[in-house]
């Protein structure tokens, strides 16, 4: 056996000299000089974008359709296609051929639904392949965490599908912009139907995806029933992606409650719903009432996905396809001349989000985040599909309409699953920005 | 059996080679696309970890399912202590080291009472165990889903200390103001990755390594000439926890934040899976192995058609399309399927890893130039665990 364990003087002293050598090497290269004046600026004649979505996991359909939709953008961006939305919106500076004169590149990436992975894969969008604006997420934890990690590296967030009150609450960024409503819209705009069609005393359960997004829809939904006079019975977690629910849906049979209300999204409120439904619970009689199911933040897909279920359940969504504003039917058409259906709720706020940073770089006149960001606060535009719309200073959070719709009862189409109820104003679901905390702290350009 | 000298010689070569091979990945990698901070330093980190893992299963042979408790316990003691003590990554490391040593200590205990498949059941179940842990009893302590991260509210006692405790940016770790993201945080990492190669190749060389390799080659004979060999086992499952804990830390130094889905056992069959691509019980092997993965997931999964479309475009027409609508099953959502091909391809037809690939190749080289040389300087090329 060798003595390795008591190395010669020697050998120390060589070994030393080698790694100090090979240590001090590399700082040639960190050196390197940052002669631009913000992160990624763009010298060539495209400007790269970075679409971070989820391609695999619990919210994979919902990431395939932001994907189509991001691509769609792109075409309309560098003037190829019909425009789609960019003939509906107001204002709008962007010429069609590209931004500030340069075309459109993009780069994707699979989150996975995990902070870790997307984490990853903006920041090899951002170091790898330049990107200047990263845009995606189909979960608030997600999107939260590629959020603060665009505000350290100095580049924008525009948040795709993100429903948390966190995004722009106690987690908001400078640099990190959000079109999505958010769980206390969706308990803003719900409550007076809710109260109208299932009265005010009622006794609710809900199940919750253990997460920030999950936490703070309970909490709102919470806050708006409990307003009404409704009871809460109990508020059980479940874990995101569990696939299957009875274990945590055969105790609300015995709780007492009369209402499920889900606080699920994509394939979890599938399996939850469905679930929900085979154990009987629709047709039950508790407390003299007939047993409700609600789910507060719907998306076609997930209609799609638990088919017959959802008829006369009520939920909220930022969007739908059956809207028949100009944006809407513009953006309708183009993408459903592309793929062949009609797009997602989600699609539509990846669409809106990248035509709205565009647009913002093009009135900055610069790529540089910090002089988006200020085009952006407190912008007001028009032809996107929800009516005039905000983008608030204090928070980066849009305020528009918000659409309370029901399972359709007797659907025309395959695609034709919800009925909007109701188009709740702006200002029904407008708070105040400080009701949640967080700083947005000061935006970074990276150098 | 090859002379003390021409081994010590050899190792000195590889170590060196070695370092100078990570030393210089900002150079090297940059024809392959990855030669960005972020993913060179998980190559380093990740390497760490299936060295680490190594050391157990490339050794004794004991397949353990649930490494990546350890790589999780690691990073939840970094971000923590980054809480409570400051942004300096030495007491994180260490005290992630410490506690991920201790842990593994207890697993340890009591999944070496049994062998083979049950060894790695219970190390599975014993992960997965501290994964649903973290998202829902534990949440408290590891923020569940949403994962835990350094506040600019939390204490920080030494950076406060020190005055350094009111930060206007982002908090990113830093050792006395050198930030630790981008290419100094590689350095830092890599460094580490140095330090654990070379404690790793001494252990390969020591009696305690020979004695691990013994328990792999027949542990009842061992048994039957008296030796004990449950305390060498659980030294070197220790060992190999400790490794992975520092990995763990490591990730936090680099981007403070720390997950659950870490700890899923996904991520302990990723470990599993680098070790043997590259050739478990070999010095260098596991490295190259995560080298492998973490570059398949983070470059394979970034083509898109239009990428394909500009790699093949200079096929006609009709071909192209066909071409690119085959090969994008391989690449974006899909590269856990180009993943999952090499797997096979390397499991089938060279069992002992990609470094036993390379092996043969010197040697078919070497016999048809006539000379009879010697076998490479690493030790236990047997392709799998005895157990």
């Amino acid at each position: 056996m060798v003595d390795f364990l008591n190395p010669s003087r020697r050998g120390v002293l060589k070994g030393g000299a080698a790694i100090g050598a090979g240590l001090a090497a590399p700082t040639i290269f960190s050196s390197q000089a940052w002669a631009a004046e913000y992160l990624n600026k763009p010298t060539g004649d495209t400007v790269t974008f970075g679409f971070n979505v989820p391609q695999t996991g619990a919210y994979a359909d919902e990431g395939a359709d932001e994907l189509r939709a991001y691509q769609l953008a792109v075409k309309h961006l560098n003037g190829e296609g019909d425009g789609g939305m960019l003939n509906t919106m107001k204002p709008l500076t962007l010429q069609g051929n590209g931004v500030l004169g340069k075309k459109v590149a993009f780069t994707t990436g699979d989150t996975q639904t995990k902070s870790d992975a997307a984490r990853a894969s903006a920041k090899r969008m951002i170091e790898k392949d330049g990107a200047l604006m990263i845009t995606g997420g189909s979960s608030s934890g997600v999107a939260i965490a590629v959020q603060s990690l665009c505000q350290e590296a100095g580049v924008i967030f525009m948040a795709g599908l993100t429903h948390s009150n966190d995004t722009t609450g106690k987690d908001k960024r400078r640099n990190g912009f959000r079109h999505f409503f958010n769980a206390y819209m969706s308990g803003a705009a719900l409550a007076p139907v809710l109260k109208e069609a299932y009265g005010s005393d009622r006794k609710a359960y809900h199940l919750t995806a253990d997460y920030t997004w999950g936490w703070t829809q309970e909490e709102s939904i919470k806050n708006a029933t409990e307003a009404l006079g409704w009871e809460t019975v109990e508020a059980v977690r479940t874990p995101l992606g569990a696939g299957d629910f009875s274990q945590y849906i055969t105790p609300v049979l015995n709780s007492g409650a009369d209402v499920l209300i889900l606080n699920h999204y994509g394939k979890d409120m599938v399996n939850s719903l469905t679930q929900a439904v085979q154990f009987g619970l629709r047709d039950k009689q508790v407390n003299g009432k007939q047993f409700e199911i609600v789910v507060p933040l719907y998306s076609r897909l997930m209609a799609q996905g638990a088919g017959e279920n959802v008829k006369g359940i009520f939920g909220s969504t930022n969007w739908h396809w059956s809207l028949q504003d100009e944006g809407s039917k513009a953006f309708v058409k183009s993408f459903g001349a592309e793929y062949g259906f009609p797009p997602s709720q989600a699609a539509h706020t990846c669409y809106v989000q990248t035509l709205l940073y565009a647009d913002a770089c093009e009135r900055a006149g610069t790529f540089m985040p910090c002089g988006v960001v200020e085009a952006l606060e407190g912008h007001e535009f028009d032809g996107m599909g929800n009516g005039p719309t905000l983008y608030r200073a204090d928070d980066h959070q849009c305020f528009k309409k918000v659409l309370v719709v029901k399972g359709n009862e007797n659907p025309t189409s395959q695609f034709d699953l919800l009925e909007v109820v109701q188009e709740v104003p702006a200002e029904a679901v407008t708070y105040d920005a400080s009701i949640f905390g967080g700083e947005l702290g000061d935006c970074n350009n990276g150098v | 059996m090859t002379t003390p000298l021409a081994t010590a010689r050899s190792d000195l070569i590889l170590f060196g080679a070695f370092t100078l091979a990570v030393l210089t990945m900002p150079i090297w990698l940059v024809p392959l696309g990855a030669g960005y901070p972020d993913l060179m330093q998980k190559f380093a980190i990740y390497g760490l970890f299936a060295i680490g893992f190594n050391i157990l299963f490339g050794l004794t042979g004991y397949l353990s399912f649930g490494h990546a408790a350890f790589l999780g316990v690691g990073s939840y003691t970094a971000v923590w202590s980054f809480k409570l003590l400051g942004m300096n990554p030495v007491p994180a490391l260490l005290l992630a080291i410490l506690l991920s040593g201790l842990f593994a200590w207890v697993i340890g205990f009591v999944s070496l009472r049994r062998t083979g498949i049950y060894f790695s059941i219970l190390t599975l179940a014993f992960a997965q165990m501290c994964y649903n842990l973290a998202y829902s009893v534990l949440t408290p302590i590891t923020n569940g889903e949403t994962g835990l991260r350094v506040l600019n509210s939390d204490p920080r006692a030494l950076d406060h200390l020190t005055g350094q405790g009111v930060v206007d940016g982002p908090l990113v770790s830093n050792i006395f103001g050198l930030e630790m993201n981008g290419l100094p945080g590689f350095y830092f990492c890599a460094v580490w990755l140095l330090i654990g190669m070379y404690v790793s190749i001494r252990i390969f060389r020591s009696p305690f390594g020979l004695m691990l390799r013994a328990i792999k080659t027949n542990q009842t004979r061992l048994n039957y000439t008296g030796i004990s060999t449950r305390p060498y086992a659980l030294t070197a499952f220790v060992i190999s926890g400790m490794y992975a804990g520092l990995a763990g830390a490591l990730l936090c130094v680099t981007d403070p934040l720390a997950g659950a889905e870490r700890m899923q056992w996904t991520a302990s069959g990723e470990v599993v899976l680098m070790t043997i691509l590259g050739g478990a019980g070999t010095l260098l092997g596991p490295v190259i192995g995560a080298g492998l993965i973490k570059y398949s997931e983070n470059i394979f999964s970034a083509f898109h058609e239009q990428t394909l479309h500009d790699i093949f475009g200079f096929l006609p027409d009709g071909v192209e399309g066909v071409v690119v609508s085959v090969a994008g099953l391989f690449v974006g959502e899909g590269w856990h399927l180009t993943l999952g091909l090499l797997f096979m391809v390397i499991v089938i037809f060279l069992p002992g890893g990609l470094t036993s690939g390379v092996r043969q190749l010197v040697q078919m080289a070497r016999r048809s130039s006539g000379g009879s040389g010697r076998s490479g300087g690493d030790a236990g090329t047997a392709p799998q665990a005895a157990e």
